[in-house]
C-alpha cells in the first residue's frame, strides 16, 4: 500500500481538556510527592476528584483518601461514604475534628464551626507527615479560591500566603520547597459547577442523593448539617440539575453560611488554612 | 440591539436568555477560548472586566449589591473591580494584586477571562495568568498612552507565544470621546505592535466605567467605525490545537500497579496511533506502541491526539523513565547540552554567566550553568543591548549549558517543548523560549554508528616515533575569531618548527574545506561535523608522532571538548584572542563586510555565536602584539610541551 491511512482527528471538547488536564494534575502529584493523600469529603467535586484519579492510575489510587469527619454530616453522606469505600477499593484515613472549644473563639459562629475541618486536617497533615494534600476546590465557587495556583505552598501551620503566591505557568507547577512546608494540590480548580455535573452525567458517577431535590429544595454544597442550607429547586435528576445550572443566578454556596458572616469572612478562614 | 436589550431591558426572564451559556452541542460544550486581560497600572483592567460581567448580566445574584456596600464601607462610588479583587488587601489598596479567572459567555460562546495585574510588583503573578491565555488584550488609558508595563505586557504576550492582540483604548469619558487624541495613540499602537512582530487585530476606543463601547458602539463615539469591545472578542478564531505539530509525549510516569507496565503522559502535539514507532530522547531507545490503556473505558482506544493524557503500553520492556520525550523516529526533538534562550527574568537576584539553575523542560529536569548573557531588550526602543547581567523583569538572551543530554525543539517549531521554566533552589526565577539559532543538533555525535569494528594496536610503539622524531606528538589546537591571526601564526610557527627539524603539519581551511569536509557547509551541524573530522584527523597525524597545528574558528566549546575527550593529553588548546573590533577591522578577507550585508549568514562574532575556551593552555593576545611576538610566544610553549 502506498499511503497509510490518515488518522480521522475528534476534537477535544470542554469536558475531554478538562479530564486530561485533570490527570496530568494528578500524575505530577503523585510523580513528585511521596507522602500523598486526597481530600475526599463525601461531595459531587470530590467524587468527581476520586473517578479522575481511578483514571489517571488506572484504577488503582495510589494514594490513601482523607476524611475530616466533623460527625456533624448528613446520615445520607455517610452511608455514600460506607458503599463507595468498599466498591471503589479505596484506602480511606479518618480524622475525627476537634471539638469547638479548641477553635478560635474570636472567629464568626459558622467559620468557627467550619474551622473544625482545618485544625482536624493540619493534625492529620503532622501526624501522616503528609508533604500533600489534593482537594477539590474550584475557581467559580468563590473569589478567594478564584487566585488560586494549581500547586499551592502552605506555611508550616497550612497557611495560606495569597500575597506571595509563587509564579506558575506553561503547567510547570512548583514541586521544590523547604522542609516544613507543604503543598495543596487543586486538580478540579477549573472546573465549573455546570462542567461537574456534565462530567457527571457522562460518566455516570454516583452522587449523594441529598442534592437531588426533595419537597422543593434541594443542596447544592454540601458541608455541616447545621450550617448548610438547602435552596429551593425542582431538579430530582442530574439532567435537571444541568438545566437549572444554566439559567440560575444564585450562586453555588449561597447555602454555606461561613461565606456569608462578614466581606473577609472567608477570606479569612482560607489564610488560616481552610480548603 | 442585543446590547440595547441588556442596557435598559431589566426584565430577568430576558436577561437570562442572553446571557444564557454559549452555544452547546448538547451536553459537550466546546473549549472556552482563554483570553488574558493585561496593562499598566490603574489602565482600567479589573473595571473593564467587571462591566463587561454586569453589562451582559452574568453575575451571580447578590453579588453586585455586595460590592456597592465594599464600595460604600470606603467612600468610593461603585466600584467593579471589586467584582474580581477579591483580596481584602486588594480592595483596600485598589490594586491587583494577583492573577483571577472567571468565566463568562457571549451570544457566540464562551471565555475564560484571565485578569492581569498591571503593577510591576506582581509581574510574577500576570505571567502565571497570561501563560494560558489564547488570546490577549492590552488596556491603555488614553490620557496616559503606552506605558512601561503596556510595552512590557506586550513583549511578553509575544514571548508567551500570542500573534494577535486587541488593545482597547480606556477612559475616554476623560477626553471628551475625542477622535483626534485617539487617532493620534491608535498609530503609536500599530507602530509598536508591528515592531515586536505582533498583528494588531483592533484598536477599540471604550470607556469601561461609563460602559461605552463595550458591548454595543457607543453613541458617543459615532466616528469610531469599527466593532465594539464585544464583537471584536466575538470575531476571534478558535484556539489553534496542536494536532499538526510534530508528535510529542513528555513521559509522565511509568505505572506497575499491576501486569501492565504502562507508560503515562500528556500528548503535547502531534497525534498517535496503535504499531507507531517510538522514539524516546535522549536515552534513544526504540518501541512501538501496543495499545492505549484506559480505566473503565467503553472501546479500544486506536489513537490519541494534542491534550490527552494517555497510558501506552509497548511491544518491547526498554529502560524509559520521567523526563524521557517520545516522538515518532522520522520526527524527533532536538538532542544538546547547549541551547539559546530569550528569558523573562523575575527573579530577586540578577541572573549572570555561570549561575546554577534547575530548567525545567516538559518533564524533565536538568541542573545548567549560565553560560552567557547575550543581551538586554530595552522596551521603549526594542534594541537588544550588551548586558552582562538581566535584574528582575528584564528580558533578553541567554545561553544555557546542561550537564545531560537535554530533548527539546525551538519554540519555533513546537512551542509546547520549545520553552522552560527556570528554578532557584525552592523559586521559580524566571522562564523562556528555546532558540536554537547558531547552535547544533547533537543528536549521534556521541555514538559510533558502525558496530562490527575492532581496534587493532599497533606494533611501533609512541616512545620509538618520539625517539625518532626528536619530539612529541600532539595537537595545538588554535581558535579565535576569523581575522584573529590563527593561520598567520600557524603558517610562521610551522615555518620555523619545520627549520628547527619539527615533524610538523598544519591543518587549515585551505587543505580541509576543499577536501576532506568539502561536502559541509557553514551551518551550526556543518560546523560541528567539519571539527570533528579534523579532530580525527589530527588525532592520527599525532599518533604518529607528528605535531599538527590546527587553526580554525571552532567556535563551540562542546566540538573542541569533544576533541579534547578523544585525544587526551596530547591535545592542547591556544585561544587566540582579538576583539570582535579589531578582527573586523583586519578583514583579511573582507568577510565581515559580506556578513555585515546580510551575504554570509552563521558568520561568527556577527550572526553565530564564538564560545571562548574557559581554560585553555595558552592565550595568545594578537590585538596587542605582533605576529613575531605571537608566535614567539607559541614556538616557547611548543619547545616546553613538545621537546624531549
Amino acid at each position: 500500500m502506498l499511503f497509510a491511512t490518515p488518522i480521522i482527528l475528534v476534537a477535544m471538547d470542554r469536558l475531554d481538556t478538562l479530564e486530561a488536564q485533570s490527570i496530568y494534575i494528578l500524575r505530577e502529584a503523585y510523580a513528585k510527592f511521596d507522602q500523598l493523600g486526597l481530600l475526599w469529603s463525601l461531595g459531587k467535586d470530590s467524587n468527581v476528584m476520586v473517578w479522575l484519579a481511578k483514571k489517571a492510575f488506572f484504577g488503582h489510587i495510589p494514594f490513601p483518601l482523607l476524611f475530616c469527619d466533623t460527625g456533624k454530616k448528613f446520615p445520607e453522606m455517610y452511608e455514600f461514604q460506607k458503599k463507595f469505600t468498599a466498591e471503589w477499593d479505596i484506602k480511606l484515613i479518618v480524622e475525627e475534628c476537634p471539638p469547638i472549644e479548641e477553635i478560635d473563639p474570636t472567629l464568626p459562629p459558622a467559620s468557627r464551626s467550619a474551622a473544625r475541618k482545618t485544625e482536624a486536617l493540619k493534625r492529620l497533615i503532622k501526624k501522616k507527615n503528609f508533604q500533600s494534600v489534593i482537594a477539590g476546590i474550584r475557581r467559580d465557587e468563590e473569589g478567594t479560591r478564584a487566585k488560586e495556583r494549581v500547586f499551592s505552598p502552605r506555611g508550616t501551620d497550612a497557611e495560606w500566603n495569597f500575597k506571595q503566591q509563587p509564579p506558575e505557568f506553561w503547567d510547570q507547577y512548583k514541586t521544590d520547597f523547604p522542609a516544613g512546608t507543604h503543598i495543596r494540590v487543586h486538580p478540579i480548580l477549573a472546573w465549573t459547577e455546570l462542567d461537574i455535573w456534565r462530567y457527571i452525567k457522562r460518566e455516570h458517577i454516583p452522587v449523594v442523593p441529598l442534592y437531588f431535590s426533595n419537597k422543593g429544595k434541594r443542596y447544592r454544597s454540601l458541608g455541616d448539617h447545621d450550617i448548610t442550607f438547602p435552596v429551593s429547586s425542582s431538579a430530582s435528576n442530574v439532567d435537571e440539575i444541568i438545566s437549572e445550572l444554566e439559567s440560575t443566578k444564585i450562586a453555588e454556596r449561597s447555602g454555606r453560611a461561613m461565606d456569608h458572616e462578614s466581606e473577609n469572612a472567608f477570606e479569612r478562614l482560607r489564610t488560616d488554612g481552610y480548603m | 440591539m442585543r446590547a440595547r436589550m441588556l442596557l435598559n431591558d431589566f426584565e430577568p426572564t430576558v436577561i437570562c436568555k442572553a446571557s444564557k451559556m454559549a452555544p452547546t452541542s448538547g451536553n459537550n460544550p466546546s473549549p472556552s477560548i482563554n483570553l488574558v486581560i493585561a496593562g499598566h497600572v490603574d489602565h482600567g483592567k479589573s473595571t473593564l472586566i467587571g462591566r463587561l460581567l454586569h453589562d451582559t448580566n452574568s453575575l451571580a445574584e447578590g453579588k453586585m449589591a455586595a460590592v456597592k456596600a465594599m464600595s460604600e464601607r470606603r467612600g468610593m462610588p461603585l466600584e467593579y473591580a471589586f467584582l474580581l479583587d477579591a483580596l481584602q488587601a486588594e480592595r483596600d489598596q485598589g490594586i491587583t494584586i494577583d492573577t483571577t479567572q472567571v468565566l463568562f459567555n457571549s451570544e457566540k460562546r464562551s471565555y475564560l477571562i484571565i485578569d492581569a495585574p498591571g503593577h510591576k510588583e506582581f509581574l510574577k503573578n500576570m505571567i502565571s495568568g497570561a501563560a494560558q491565555a489564547d488570546a490577549g488584550v492590552i488596556v491603555i488609558d488614553v490620557e496616559e498612552g503606552i506605558q512601561e508595563q503596556s510595552r512590557r505586557h506586550c513583549y511578553l504576550l509575544r514571548l508567551l507565544g500570542l500573534k494577535e492582540l486587541i488593545i482597547v483604548v480606556n477612559k475616554m469619558d476623560l477626553i471628551e470621546y475625542s477622535q483626534r487624541i485617539f487617532d493620534h495613540l491608535k498609530k503609536h499602537i500599530i507602530e509598536y505592535l508591528s515592531e515586536i512582530d505582533l498583528v494588531c487585530k483592533a484598536v477599540v476606543p471604550i470607556s469601561a466605567r461609563d460602559g461605552q463601547g463595550l458591548i454595543d458602539l457607543s453613541e458617543k463615539m459615532p466616528w469610531y467605525t469599527g466593532a465594539s469591545f464585544m464583537d471584536t472578542l466575538d470575531q476571534l478564531p478558535e484556539a489553534n490545537s496542536t494536532n499538526h505539530l510534530p508528535a510529542r509525549l513528555p513521559v509522565q510516569d511509568v505505572y506497575k500497579f499491576d501486569d501492565r507496565r504502562i507508560i503515562a503522559g500528556r500528548i503535547e502535539s502531534g497525534t498517535l496511533k496503535i504499531g507507531d514507532e517510538l522514539l524516546f530522547t535522549p536515552s534513544n531507545k526504540r518501541a512501538a506502541i501496543e495499545s492505549f490503556e484506559a480505566w473503565n473505558a467503553t472501546s479500544q482506544k486506536t489513537k490519541a491526539i494534542a491534550g490527552e493524557s494517555v497510558g501506552i503500553i509497548l511491544n518491547e520492556e526498554i529502560f524509559i523513565e520521567r523526563g524521557h520525550i517520545a516522538s515518532l523516529s522520522t520526527d524527533a526533538p532536538i538532542e544538546t547540552n547547549v541551547f539559546r534562550g530569550k528569558v523573562f527574568w523575575i527573579g530577586n537576584k540578577p541572573i549572570i554567566a555561570g549561575d546554577r539553575l534547575k530548567i525545567k523542560i516538559g518533564t524533565a529536569e536538568h541542573t545548567s550553568e549560565v553560560q552567557s548573557i547575550e543581551n538586554k531588550i530595552d522596551l521603549s526602543s526594542l534594541e537588544a543591548i550588551d548586558a552582562d547581567l538581566l535584574e528582575k523583569n528584564d528580558i533578553g538572551e541567554v545561553v544555557f549549558r546542561t550537564k545531560s543530554t537535554v530533548a527539546l525543539d525551538s519554540f519555533e517549531k513546537n512551542h509546547r517543548i520549545g520553552r522552560f521554566v527556570l528554578i532557584d533552589e525552592y523559586e521559580t526565577v524566571g522562564g523562556g523560549i528555546v532558540s536554537m539559532q547558531g547552535y547544533a543538533d547533537q543528536r549521534g555525535l556521541y555514538d559510533v554508528t558502525s558496530k562490527n569494528i575492532m581496534a587493532v594496536s599497533s606494533r611501533v610503539d609512541i616512545n620509538a616515533r618520539e625517539a625518532y622524531n626528536g619530539h612529541k606528538g600532539g595537537i595545538i589546537w588554535l581558535t579565535g575569531l576569523s581575522g584573529a591571526g590563527k593561520s598567520t601564526i600557524a603558517m610562521e610557527a610551522e615555518h620555523q618548527l619545520f627549520s628547527k627539524g619539527y615533524q610538523v603539519n598544519v591543518l587549515d581551511g585551505d587543505n580541509i574545506r576543499f577536501g576532506l569536509s568539502a561536502d559541509l557547509g557553514f551551518s551550526p551541524e556543518d560546523r560541528t561535523e567539519n571539527i570533528r573530522r579534523i579532530g580525527e584527523v589530527a588525532k592520527l597525524f599525532a599518533e604518529a608522532g607528528i605535531l599538527v597545528i590546527t587553526a580554525f574558528i571552532s567556535p563551540y566549546k562542546q566540538d573542541r571538548d569533544r576533541i579534547r575527550a578523544i585525544a587526551g593529553d596530547i591535545f592542547h588548546e591556544v585561544f587566540i584572542e582579538a576583539d570582535i573590533e579589531i578582527c573586523e577591522n583586519r578583514d583579511p578577507k573582507g568577510l565581515y563586510v559580506k556578513a555585515r550585508n546580510g551575504e554570509i549568514s552563521d558568520f561568527t562574532g556577527i550572526s553565530a555565536p564564538y564560545e571562548k575556551p574557559r581554560n585553555p593552555e595558552l592565550i595568545i593576545d594578537t590585538g596587542d602584539q605582533g605576529i613575531g611576538e605571537s608566535t614567539t610566544k607559541l614556538l616557547s610553549y611548543i619547545d616546553e610541551k613538545f621537546s624531549i
